[in-house]
């Protein structure tokens, strides 16, 4: 199980974040080659980008590329510069039809064969950004056994909905939707971003709101944000020793050949073993809760 | 019979020299007057008081840096000194920034020949480094200066130092008036070993004022000025709390080798300094001491808002600032016993009776460049020009039980750690830790501290391998190249020679 609590964007365009940016240690690091480069800058940006992935320093940490629509100029370009860069999940944005996320699947499946690269290797996640996505969120989630995830990106979401980021309220119904898509595909979920990176108060909240709804985790705009989400995340105590005694229970079952586990006497099933893996891997990532 | 009638009395050969009492002002006829007697060391213009002071060509002059970026003093007084046609003055300050712009162009003229300086930044630095003096400049430790000046090399004629406000005696602090700086304790050094010591002030309150940082009894000549500086520039310069990640990670791990170094138990003692990441270690570091449970004796040196917050929250018992780098700092050491005031004697002189640096546990050190021996500069930059300053670097690096440096691995496209320095200000021995945003290098010399870093699970490494990965991400850098001439020399804070800078060669 591969932990996606924080994805954190980083500007491809900026060199400098470019050559440090794994120190922070996200568990995914999403270079934007989209909104956050300007027109005059997308070229440089992707060759910036085609360069970092290659860099030793990033073979320890998921990347992600943001690539711009294919149906721009750049989205092949940029297509082309991350499946040969060996990124790990191509990040498609302003998914509105499972039949974008086909489109992106035959080119990728195209330049793997090209590069040589084991079919099947790059990894796609979607972002939905309209009512027209939310709406297809379970037919995006599952278009392709590429898929890893799906996010919500919510800026462009109000608009499309004619209202404005405010305490949630407006976004309750996209959660909602893409998060069950997501269950239902068996793939992760992720929030928006909150861009007011010096409310560490309003970023919390919000975590604590997404964490409760289900969310596996959120992108990023600042490092700084990085630890207040894995804090956040991260098992309490009493939750990583009940965990361990999940786990310890079911093992030995196990080795016991019992097919049903029991702990202190009250039967456990696969999923609740399940989540008590989850809880202890989360603590092995990022400790307990402080 | 009257003793004092008999005419051969000056004859006998025990009074042989001395002089006979006339009357009781006949060594201070001020006492006759009773306005002058309070206000006779209060002169009307600067000039008046240079005249006073006795200074000449050739002469040294001195001052405070306690405003920092915001110091008015030395640009006045030395335009005043050029105006007046003095020529070939050592100019001695505590430190210089880059607001001193100003004195290249007295520098030019022949006023100020020769420098003794903890540091220098911006152009003034730009314009030395590339050759404007014929004499080098002489870069000192704040200890260390005070060691120059007990040894005579530094050999203080006028010091000029400005307070807020003083009373018509030159009682003065620096945390009273409206232009609050906080500790004099640069200042208390130069009042006590000068010749001469002018004293400008902004306002004149009632006698006797105090606390008296700079007494009575070490003022020569008083002279109302406009403006002695300009507080609000004190944290502007490099002392400042971030909001960068990158430093905020950097001061992340500082505290957690802080408190898995061996020095964090009950009643130790702590210096951060003025770099961002340090100054932002003191904040990871309050919820460590209140998990363990303990509290520091002693902070240190130059003293932040962050320092002074721990104090008021009970976590460090008592502050000994030799110079505030804040409004907070300031504010604190005026209203607060426990925080208390001390010259750089007192701070950091290795030849002092008494430097409480000696009892420092742990330091939190910056670093411009720091080299696999270890070397730290804190004085030329990467392309060789001098950009920083001496400061306390290497006083407290060798008194202290555990030095640790902080700073990025690579400084946008400029790598920290080089194969060699370009300029030695600390010996590599006195440090035990590098900390960077990319992990943990621990001196060879230090095993002890290296194992308790591992056991914690903290990102160790060897220097060697953290310079590998700098050089794998920014390249090698070409060295910078240099001409002959000598234009600054590093004085180890004993006196002796550390090291030199030369002249940059033009690119």
């Amino acid at each position: 199980m591969k932990l996606r609590r924080s994805m954190l964007f980083v500007p491809g365009a900026n060199a400098s974040m470019l050559s440090t940016v794994f120190i922070y240690k996200p568990d995914s690091i999403m270079f934007d080659l989209e909104d956050a480069v300007s027109l005059r800058e997308k070229d440089s940006a992707r060759l910036l980008v085609f360069h970092a992935l290659q860099n030793p320093a990033y073979k320890d940490i998921e990347t992600v590329v943001r690539i711009n629509p294919l149906n721009t100029e750049y989205g092949l370009l940029d297509l082309e510069a991350a499946v040969r860069g060996g990124v790990d999940i191509v990040r498609l944005p302003k998914t509105d039809r499972p039949e974008d996320v086909h489109e992106l699947e035959a080119h990728v499946e195209r330049i793997e064969k090209e590069c040589g690269r084991e079919v099947g290797s790059t990894k796609l996640m979607a972002a939905v950004e309209s009512a027209s996505g939310v709406i297809n969120a379970v037919a995006i989630a599952t278009a392709s056994k590429r898929m890893v995830g799906i996010a919500l990106a919510g800026f462009d979401y109000v608009m499309d909905m004619q209202t404005e980021r405010g305490d949630g309220t407006e976004l309750f119904y996209a959660r909602c939707a893409v998060l069950h898509a997501a269950r239902y595909a068996g793939i992760d979920a992720f929030d928006v971003v909150y861009g007011d990176v010096n409310n560490e108060e309003g970023f919390l909240k919000e975590v604590d709101l997404i964490k409760k709804l289900g969310f596996n985790g959120k992108s990023l705009v600042n490092p700084r944000q990085i630890d207040l989400l894995h804090n956040a995340y991260a098992p309490t105590e009493e939750e990583v020793e009940h965990s361990k005694r999940v786990v310890a229970a079911a093992e030995q079952a196990e080795r016991d050949g019992l097919g049903v586990v029991s702990l202190n006497g009250k039967m456990i099933d696969a999923p609740i073993v399940n989540h008590a893996i989850r809880v202890l891997q989360k603590a092995q990532a990022s400790g307990v809760r402080k | 019979m009257n003793n004092m009638n008999d005419p051969k009395l000056f004859e006998e050969p025990c009074l042989k020299g001395l002089e006979k009492f006339e009357e009781f002002a006949q060594k201070a006829p001020y006492l006759r007057d009773n306005n002058l007697k309070h206000t006779r060391k209060i002169v009307e213009s600067l000039e008046d008081a240079i005249r006073r002071s006795g200074l000449k060509d050739g002469g040294t002059i001195s001052f405070h840096h306690g405003f920092r970026e915001g110091d008015k003093v030395i640009n006045m007084v030395v335009g005043v000194l050029a105006k007046m046609g003095f020529k070939n003055l050592t100019l001695a300050p505590s430190s210089l920034m880059s607001c001193n712009h100003p004195l290249i162009e007295h520098i030019k003229n022949g006023v100020i020949t020769k420098i003794y300086t903890s540091g220098m930044r911006g152009k003034l630095a730009e314009a030395i480094s590339n050759g404007l003096m014929e004499n080098p400049i002489n870069i000192h430790s704040h200890g260390g200066r005070v060691h120059l000046i007990q040894s005579g090399e530094i050999n203080i004629d006028v010091a000029f130092l400005g307070v807020s406000c003083c009373d018509e005696f030159g009682n003065a602090n620096g945390v009273s008036g409206k232009s609050r700086f906080g500790s004099m304790g640069y200042a208390m050094v130069d009042a006590q070993y000068a010749k001469c010591v002018v004293m400008l002030t902004e306002d004149f309150v009632p006698y006797p004022n105090n606390p008296a940082s700079i007494r009575q009894d070490q003022v020569d000549y008083i002279v109302k000025v406009d403006q002695v500086g300009d507080p609000s520039k004190i944290s502007v310069g490099a002392a400042r709390m971030t909001r960068d990640p990158r430093e905020l990670m950097i001061a992340r791990y500082a505290a957690d080798v802080i408190e898995h170094s061996g020095y964090f138990e009950q009643g130790f003692s702590l210096q951060t300094g003025s770099g961002a990441s340090s100054v932002a270690a003191t904040r990871f570091l309050e919820d460590r001491m209140r998990k363990k449970g303990i509290t520091a004796s002693f902070a240190l040196g130059g003293i932040t808002g962050n320092i002074v917050d721990l104090h008021q929250k009970g976590l460090i018992d008592k502050i000994i600032d030799t110079q505030s780098f804040d409004a907070d700092a300031a504010e604190s050491l005026r209203v607060n016993r426990n925080h208390m005031e001390v010259s750089t004697n007192c701070y950091a002189n290795p030849s002092s009776k008494g430097a409480s640096v000696d009892r420092m546990d742990v330091v939190i050190l910056s670093a411009l460049e720091i080299d696999l021996d270890f070397n730290v500069n804190v004085v030329t930059g990467s392309d060789g020009v001098m950009m920083g300053a001496s400061g306390g670097h290497s006083d407290v690096a060798a008194a202290a039980k555990l030095s640790i440096v902080v700073g990025p691995l690579i400084r946008s496209r400029m790598p920290t750690i080089l194969k060699k320095v370009t300029t030695r200000v600390t010996p590599g021995e006195n440090i035990g830790v590098l900390v960077t945003d990319h992990g943990i290098a621990v001196n060879p010399n230090r095993p002890d501290v290296e194992e308790r870093l591992r056991a914690a699970g903290l990102p160790v490494f060897t220097i060697e391998e953290l310079h590998a990965r700098s050089v794998a991400i920014a390249g090698e850098p070409t060295d910078v190249e240099f001409l002959d001439k000598i234009v600054g020399v590093i004085r180890y804070r004993d006196g002796t020679v550390i090291d030199v800078v030369r002249q940059v060669k033009p690119l």
